[in-house]
Formats: C-alpha cells, sequence, structure tokens
C-alpha cells in the first residue's frame, strides 16, 4: 500500500541527492562542453587529430558503465567516487559533442575561411570571432539534447557508489522494503528536471534554428 | 624532391621597378587539369586590369593565387619586386611559409562574387574586424573609418544593421568597404556582380567606378560587366584554356579584336545580354 506519509518522511533525503545529481550533470556537462570543443577544433590537426578520432570512436563505442567502473578500479583511493564519476562522465559525452562541434564547423561557408583569410586575420580571430560562434549558435539544440541524455546517465554512477539520487533510493528502498513508494518518487523527481529543461532546450532551439 | 623545395633563380623578373605584380611561368593544376599553363603576365603600380573569357579559362585562379587561397603549381608570382608565393632562402627561393604569405598578403584586399560578409557580425564589425586585430588600429580611429567608407558606398545608415538585413547589393558594397579598410594596395574583384539580381548590378558598379576614380588602387577584375571593364580598366587581358589569348586596351579589345577566340567570346556575351 502507498503510505503518503511515509514518502513525505524519505523525500528530504532523496532532494538531497537530486542535488548531488543536478550538480554531478552541471559539471560533466561543462567538461564535456568546453572538453568537446577542444577536441573537435584539434580533430582538426593531421597526426593529433587522427588519434583524437580513435579516441573519440572507442569512448563513444564502449559502454559508460564499464568505462566508470574501469577508470574507479584504476584511480587512486584519495580521490573520491565523485570526482572519478564526474570526470568520466564528463569525457564520455565530450566524444559526442565533439562530433556535433565538429559538424557545426564543418558547416560553416568556405567563403567565411576565404573571407577571413582575404582579410589576413589570424587564426585566433578566424576561430574565435567568426568560425566558432556560427558554428556553435547552429549546433546549440543538438548539445542541449546531451545535458538531458548526461542527466539521465548519472545513475550510472551507483556502479561506483556515488550518492547520486538512484544510490540514495536503493539504500532507502532495501532498508525499508517500501520500493514502490521510493522509486515512484525517483522517477518524478528526474521528470521534476528533465521536462523543465526539454522545454528550455525547444525554446532555444526555436530561437537558433533562424540564422 | 617536390617541386615546393626546388630553388628557383631569385632575380626578380619584369621590367626593373615597373611591375607591382608578376606571374612568372605559373602554372596550376587541380589533379591532371591544367587551369594556368605556364602563365606570364605583369601588372604595373595603380594599373586596373580586367581578366576576361569564358568560364573554367582560369581568371579567378589568378585572383585566388594572388590572395593565397590557393597554391601555384610551378613557377613564382612577385609583387612588388620581392618573392610572393615563394620566399628568399640564401641565394634561391623557397615555397612561402604561412607566416610570410600572411605578411605579404596584408596589403591585398579581396571582393567575393558571394559577397562572405560574417553573419555574425554588424556592418561595422565586418569592416573593423581586419584593422583592428590584424593592423593594430585603435578601435574609436577604425569606426571613423568604417563610417566614411560606408558613406562612400551609399550606405552610412547601415552601420548597426546585420548583413542578413541586407539586400545582395548593399552586402557587396559593405564588402567592398571592408576590403577598402585594410588600405589595400591592390584589389582583387571576383565576378563582384554575378550573384546579383539585374537591378542591384548598377549600385555596385557606381561604387566601383568612384573607388577607381578617386584612389590609385592596383585593380584586378574578373568580370562579364563588359561596360564596366571598357569604362575602368587600363588593359584587358582575354584568357583561354590557362592562357593569355589576347591582350590590349579595352577600346581595341572590344571594337576590334584580333584574334578569333576573343571575337567569339565577345559575340557569345553579348548574345546572352551581358
Amino acid at each position: 500500500m502507498w503510505d503518503f506519509q511515509w514518502t513525505l518522511q524519505i523525500l528530504p533525503d532523496l532532494l538531497g541527492a537530486l542535488g548531488t545529481t543536478v550538480q554531478i550533470t552541471f559539471l560533466s556537462y561543462l567538461i564535456a562542453l568546453v572538453l568537446g570543443l577542444l577536441i573537435a577544433i584539434a580533430r582538426r590537426t593531421p597526426f593529433f587529430g587522427a588519434v583524437l578520432h580513435a579516441a573519440t570512436e572507442f569512448i563513444r563505442t564502449t559502454p559508460l558503465v564499464i568505462q566508470l567502473v574501469f577508470v574507479f578500479l584504476l584511480t587512486p583511493a584519495h580521490i573520491t567516487p565523485m570526482t572519478v564519476g564526474v570526470v568520466v562522465l564528463g569525457v564520455h559525452y565530450a566524444a559526442y559533442t565533439a562530433e556535433v562541434y565538429r559538424s557545426g564547423i564543418e558547416g560553416v561557408a568556405k567563403g567565411q575561411w576565404e573571407a577571413a583569410r582575404a582579410l589576413s586575420l589570424p587564426a585566433r580571430r578566424t576561430w574565435g570571432a567568426i568560425v566558432l560562434p556560427q558554428a556553435i549558435r547552429k549546433v546549440i539544440p543538438a548539445l542541449g539534447n546531451y545535458l538531458i541524455a548526461t542527466f539521465k546517465d548519472t545513475p550510472l554512477l551507483i556502479a561506483i557508489g556515488v550518492a547520486e539520487l538512484l544510490t540514495e533510493a536503493q539504500r532507502i528502498g532495501s532498508a525499508s522494503f517500501r520500493v514502490v513508494e521510493v522509486y515512484t518518487v525517483v522517477g518524478f523527481l528526474f521528470l521534476l528536471v528533465s521536462i523543465p529543461s526539454a522545454i528550455l532546450l525547444r525554446r532555444l532551439e526555436r530561437r537558433y534554428a533562424a540564422v | 624532391m617536390p617541386p615546393s623545395d626546388t630553388p628557383v633563380n631569385a632575380e626578380s623578373p619584369g621590367v626593373e621597378g615597373q611591375s607591382l605584380i608578376v606571374f612568372d611561368d605559373v602554372v596550376k593544376r587541380f589533379g591532371d587539369l591544367t587551369v594556368l599553363d605556364d602563365l606570364n603576365f605583369s601588372v604595373a603600380p595603380g594599373e586596373r586590369v580586367t581578366l576576361i573569357g569564358p568560364s573554367g579559362s582560369g581568371k579567378t585562379t589568378i585572383l585566388r593565387l594572388l590572395m593565397t587561397l590557393e597554391k601555384i603549381t610551378e613557377g613564382v608570382i612577385w609583387v612588388g619586386g620581392e618573392p610572393f608565393s615563394h620566399m628568399r632562402r640564401g641565394q634561391g627561393l623557397v615555397r612561402a611559409s604561412e607566416g610570410y604569405m600572411r605578411e605579404r598578403r596584408k596589403r591585398i584586399g579581396m571582393v567575393f562574387q558571394q559577397f562572405n560578409l560574417f553573419p555574425n557580425m554588424s556592418v561595422r564589425q565586418n569592416i573593423t574586424e581586419a584593422p583592428v586585430h590584424v593592423l593594430g588600429t585603435p578601435k574609436d580611429e577604425a569606426n571613423a573609418r568604417a563610417k566614411e567608407l560606408l558613406d562612400l558606398v551609399g550606405l552610412g545608415e547601415k552601420i548597426d544593421a546585420h548583413p542578413t538585413q541586407l539586400s545582395g547589393g548593399q552586402q557587396q558594397r559593405v564588402a567592398i568597404a571592408r576590403a577598402l579598410a585594410m588600405q589595400p594596395e591592390i584589389l582583387l574583384l571576383d565576378e563582384v556582380t554575378s550573384a546579383l539580381d539585374p537591378e542591384l548590378v548598377a549600385g555596385v558598379l557606381d561604387v566601383l567606378r568612384e573607388v577607381a576614380e578617386t584612389t590609385d588602387i592596383t585593380m584586378l577584375c574578373v568580370t562579364h560587366e563588359m561596360g564596366f571593364a571598357r569604362d575602368v580598366s587600363h588593359r584587358v587581358l582575354m584568357f583561354d584554356q590557362g592562357q593569355i589569348a589576347e591582350e590590349g586596351p579595352p577600346e581595341q579589345i572590344f571594337g576590334d579584336p584580333k584574334e578569333d577566340r576573343t571575337k567569339s567570346f565577345l559575340r557569345s556575351v553579348l548574345d546572352n545580354g551581358f
């Protein structure tokens, strides 16, 4: 039977864990955004680019949960599971955002590069003031999708024992045997974050769609 | 040994101090396709030269080589008595490095068929970007100069507009202002009216006539606008299959062409209503 009273009691613990989940999401996503961009740019260099391409393909074609456990087991004990989780999740999604940035960069018209060259602009300005602003604008919706994907993948951190929302739910569930309430609330909490994010993304998409 | 490392005679060809641009046995190939075939010609300072000829005859490639948008296959291009496609090393010449080219091409400006304005920047930023970040012009000065140039091309009131808000003809006039902002010694015009609606062509050509009359910028112009070519150029080069088929003053080329290839080209252009 559903017990409302008890559900209210576990809510603070679950909300606290939700905070951790959101924190992990944003830190990982930040890594994914920055690292992915650097990878996309570096991939345009001949040799290093090929190495990076192979590395990102490897990351994209192996399961995240295995990457988490593998890296966790290899890292020294004084590094917290939380740190490992954030970094692995961030690097994992950087492999995806790099592809997104790459498509955006390739979408910038050849004439833009040529005009920049004709004006003798240094590479730093060509990238920073002309190519990237145009490329990123086009891929904002696609990048946004990976924010939601990152968020939905945070429960995998249970594999390395990070006290995020699902770990906390499992703890409470196994201590009380009231799994229906716990997992229902967890499900709602995930929706509580992802639905507004999805709406926000839809708006961003509409705003940047017309270039 | 690749051709890039072949030492080439480092003596500047062309008449002593007379030529600003010299193409010395220039060959350009794209794969098996030879676009420029052992081309030799020179342009004097302040001279305005129009390149005409059928499409695929290599005219645009000449401009793109001068803008370093393409790499030369053989031969050497000289600008201002110094090697341009190459640089001096010891007694000979080696292929120009990226840094050398960047330094040398600052004196060359280009206006493209497709305008190529930066859509993420305002008209003002389009014009001031290079002066500020390449020449180190103070922002205030670059802004004032942008305003002057926009007045020159008749778009003074559009300084804060974005390129997408402008017509093709207006965009092209901004592109001309952007090229002029770098105070180029050489201006390359690559079919600048070909992408425009017919009613917008005259406005752009008027601006270029004005530039031609009021400055001593050396101009190389690829165009199908024969009236414009006749009005502004000192010399017309007729290209066919990567070589110069005929050259002469516009009155002669348009009024009394000697070569059959020139005659048939001019006939086809006029028939097409250009």
